[in-house]
């Protein structure tokens, strides 16, 4: 992936959590472009920065969180230092975002298609009419059914998945050119999340939006995203296309991460587990945050951080499992 | 040794609710009473040492049942009956049944020591003489989920997600239960650690031969750690039999779609047609079978009469067309 044709470029971003025993790192170094019409996944388990990355992108990082390094572009123009004024704007018009529950995204007591109005006569010049026509057609691209009668409906009257869909018009009103979706299909049923992905893969397709998928579960990502950026204590620790990363994990982080998935298919008698935990973010270890739960860790690794190699599958690890020998 | 005889019987378990609105409100506005039925004519047994899974999307009814079997409600109709087992001291009672719940961050008491926690129940049941037996079984406990004796002083807030889990597993077994009623229990739980969870938990139940129902949306959890499962939908089982079997040859077509649209990282992008439509109210069902609207094979009969339960095999199924 070269830096000229990304969409988003992040560089070796850090945020920096103040706190009273002095800065915490909760994201140390992370880089990664997404192309236009990309959909790049962000996986890992809770805790290890993946939500923080994309509100991040978004602007949207509380005090007494902080940008304290490293650069966001967008388009190849720098976002991460513009004023709050402008980030707004640029917010819904060229970023918008999907969060996990599709409830507490809406106004409750505001109906759905003033919701989409309002959104778009903020960030387009069209008329009132004009603005409503696309709310409807928006709420019948995203898959609602009686989308005339269901447009002057309350949050509250919608499911969970048609929530989600309302969640995602409001996100596509202003044609953005990237979303961040942070876990959009957790909080639903499976059935409705097959719906949701499905949608999500169709957008990016028609209307080539980039979009980065922040979301814990390894079965989305492998169904829904282009790419794949495995992330653990605030570092991505394998980027790749997302085959490779799924079946020929590099890093021992991510083959564990696989591995203690359930299958469908079989039944095994014990489960592959890591043992341990996160570390926290005040207690990070030495060299590599993983070594300590690592079953190939080399003496380098608990003094030398690895770093995430270049090319197209790259992984952060003194130690990569071997490519499988062609067969 | 192993009992024939089940040790849970849930036979034409009906679970009601009303949610009418206040009477003065009805008749003014002449609205009927509004009865939402959660769980409608469930019927399956347990045998000990088993696991038995239920599985189903939110709204299913699954959790209203684990309630019932568990004495937090009471069936409408129908009846649960818990067989006698012969315990290790010889009695020959019904088993001591416990939950473990879904959000390990809601279901400890925070102002409450680990020690505190795991004794409450021993020390309520009288199943220890002294405090220091007491503290002995607790620090037992905490060895046998694979936490620390030292972390008997310890607040539930210095724990992971994953840990509280262990301590509440610690605490159910604290009864000395037999039985235990898990409600979704990892899927609070990041993967890596949800694994921690279900291999301490088979592994207890080969130890303590424990019997676990088991409540889960998730299944590839549920096809780990299930000897068998039954599939709701709308309150009533639509499938049940050996777990092997549902998985292999699954015949209802709810069952079918289910095990169709869960994202798989093995088979990504593998062609399925994703289920249209959500889950009907439980207050006002469909006619005929439940699953009709949204089932991609049903014929007119289907909107008309309720398929009932039939044997195939050892599987059960209401569908007039498996």
């Amino acid at each position: 992936m070269t830096g000229a044709a990304a969409l988003l470029s992040v560089r070796d971003l850090r945020v920096v959590f103040d706190g009273r025993h002095g800065p915490m790192i909760a994201l140390d170094g992370v880089s990664f472009d997404i192309a236009p019409g990309e959909i790049l996944g962000v996986v890992g388990e809770s805790g290890a920065g993946k939500s923080l990355t994309g509100t991040s992108v978004i602007g949207l990082l509380d005090p007494p969180g902080r940008i304290a390094g490293g650069s966001i572009s967008l388009a190849a123009r720098r976002i991460d230092n513009l004023p709050a004024e402008e980030m707004r704007r640029l917010r819904g018009r060229e970023i918008g975002a999907i969060f996990q529950d599709p409830l507490t995204s809406l106004h409750p007591l505001l109906k759905v298609g003033d919701q989409i109005v309002e959104t778009i006569l903020t960030h387009l010049t069209v008329s009132r009419a004009e603005a409503r026509a696309r709310a409807l057609q928006l709420l019948k691209d995203v898959g609602i059914p009686a989308a005339d009668m269901r447009i002057d409906h309350y949050p509250h009257q919608f499911s969970g998945g048609m929530r989600q869909r309302v969640v995602i018009a409001l996100a596509l009103c202003a044609e953005p050119r990237l979303i961040i979706a942070d876990e959009p299909t957790t909080a639903l049923d499976v059935s409705i999340q097959a719906q949701i992905t499905t949608l999500l893969k169709r957008l990016c397709r028609d209307h080539g939006t980039a979009i980065m998928l922040v979301t814990h579960d390894m079965g989305v990502i492998a169904e829904t995203a282009d790419r794949v950026a495995v992330m653990y204590a605030g570092r991505i620790v394998e980027i790749g296309p997302v085959d490779q990363v799924t079946r020929r994990p590099s890093h021992p982080y991510t083959a564990g991460l696989m591995a203690s998935i359930p299958s469908v298919h079989r039944r095994n008698a014990t489960l592959h587990q890591i043992d341990g935990a996160m570390p926290r973010l005040g207690a990070m270890p030495s060299g590599c945050p993983f070594h300590p739960r690592c079953g190939r860790v080399l003496p380098l690794c608990k003094t030398v951080r690895p770093e995430l190699g270049a090319g197209e599958h790259a992984s952060a690890c003194h130690a990569p499992l071997p490519e499988p020998s062609h067969v | 040794m192993s009992d024939m005889a089940p040790i849970l019987s849930v036979d034409a378990a009906c679970c009601h609710f009303d949610v009418s609105s206040p009477w003065l409100a009805r008749k003014l506005s002449g609205a009927p009473r509004r009865i939402l039925r959660a769980v409608e004519d469930v019927s399956f047994t347990i045998r000990r040492g088993t696991t038995f899974s239920i599985v189903g999307e939110s709204g299913c009814g699954k959790s209203t049942l684990a309630r019932m079997v568990v004495g937090l409600q009471k069936p409408t109709d129908g009846s649960v009956r818990f067989g006698d087992i012969r315990h290790p001291d010889g009695r020959v009672a019904p088993p001591r049944v416990q939950m473990i719940f879904q959000d390990p961050y809601a279901s400890l008491n925070p102002r409450w020591r680990v020690g505190d926690i795991i004794a409450e129940p021993v020390r309520e049941l009288g199943l220890r003489s002294s405090e220091r037996d007491v503290l002995q079984r607790v620090g037992d406990l905490l060895e046998i989920v694979g936490l620390s004796r030292a972390d008997i002083t310890r607040y539930p807030h210095a724990f992971s997600g994953g840990q509280r889990q262990r301590i509440s597993i610690a605490r159910a077994l604290a009864t000395e239960a037999d039985f235990l009623v898990c409600d979704e229990p990892t899927s609070a739980l990041d993967v890596s650690v949800q694994a921690q969870i279900l291999n301490l938990m088979v592994r207890l139940q080969a130890e303590f031969g424990l019997t676990y129902l088991f409540i889960s949306h998730n299944l590839s959890v549920v096809r780990h750690m299930s000897d068998h499962l039954a599939i709701m939908y709308l309150g009533r089982i639509v499938e049940q039999g050996p777990a092997e079997d549902v998985f292999r040859q699954p015949q209802h077509p709810y069952t079918r779609l289910l095990l169709d649209t869960i994202p798989d990282v093995e088979q990504p992008n593998r062609a399925r047609r994703p289920m249209s439509g959500e889950v009907p109210s439980p207050i006002s069902p469909p006619s005929g079978c439940a699953f009709h609207p949204r089932c991609s094979v049903a014929e007119s009969r289907c909107t008309e009469t309720r398929p009932e339960p039939r044997l195939k095999g050892d599987v059960q199924v209401a569908c007039h067309l498996a």
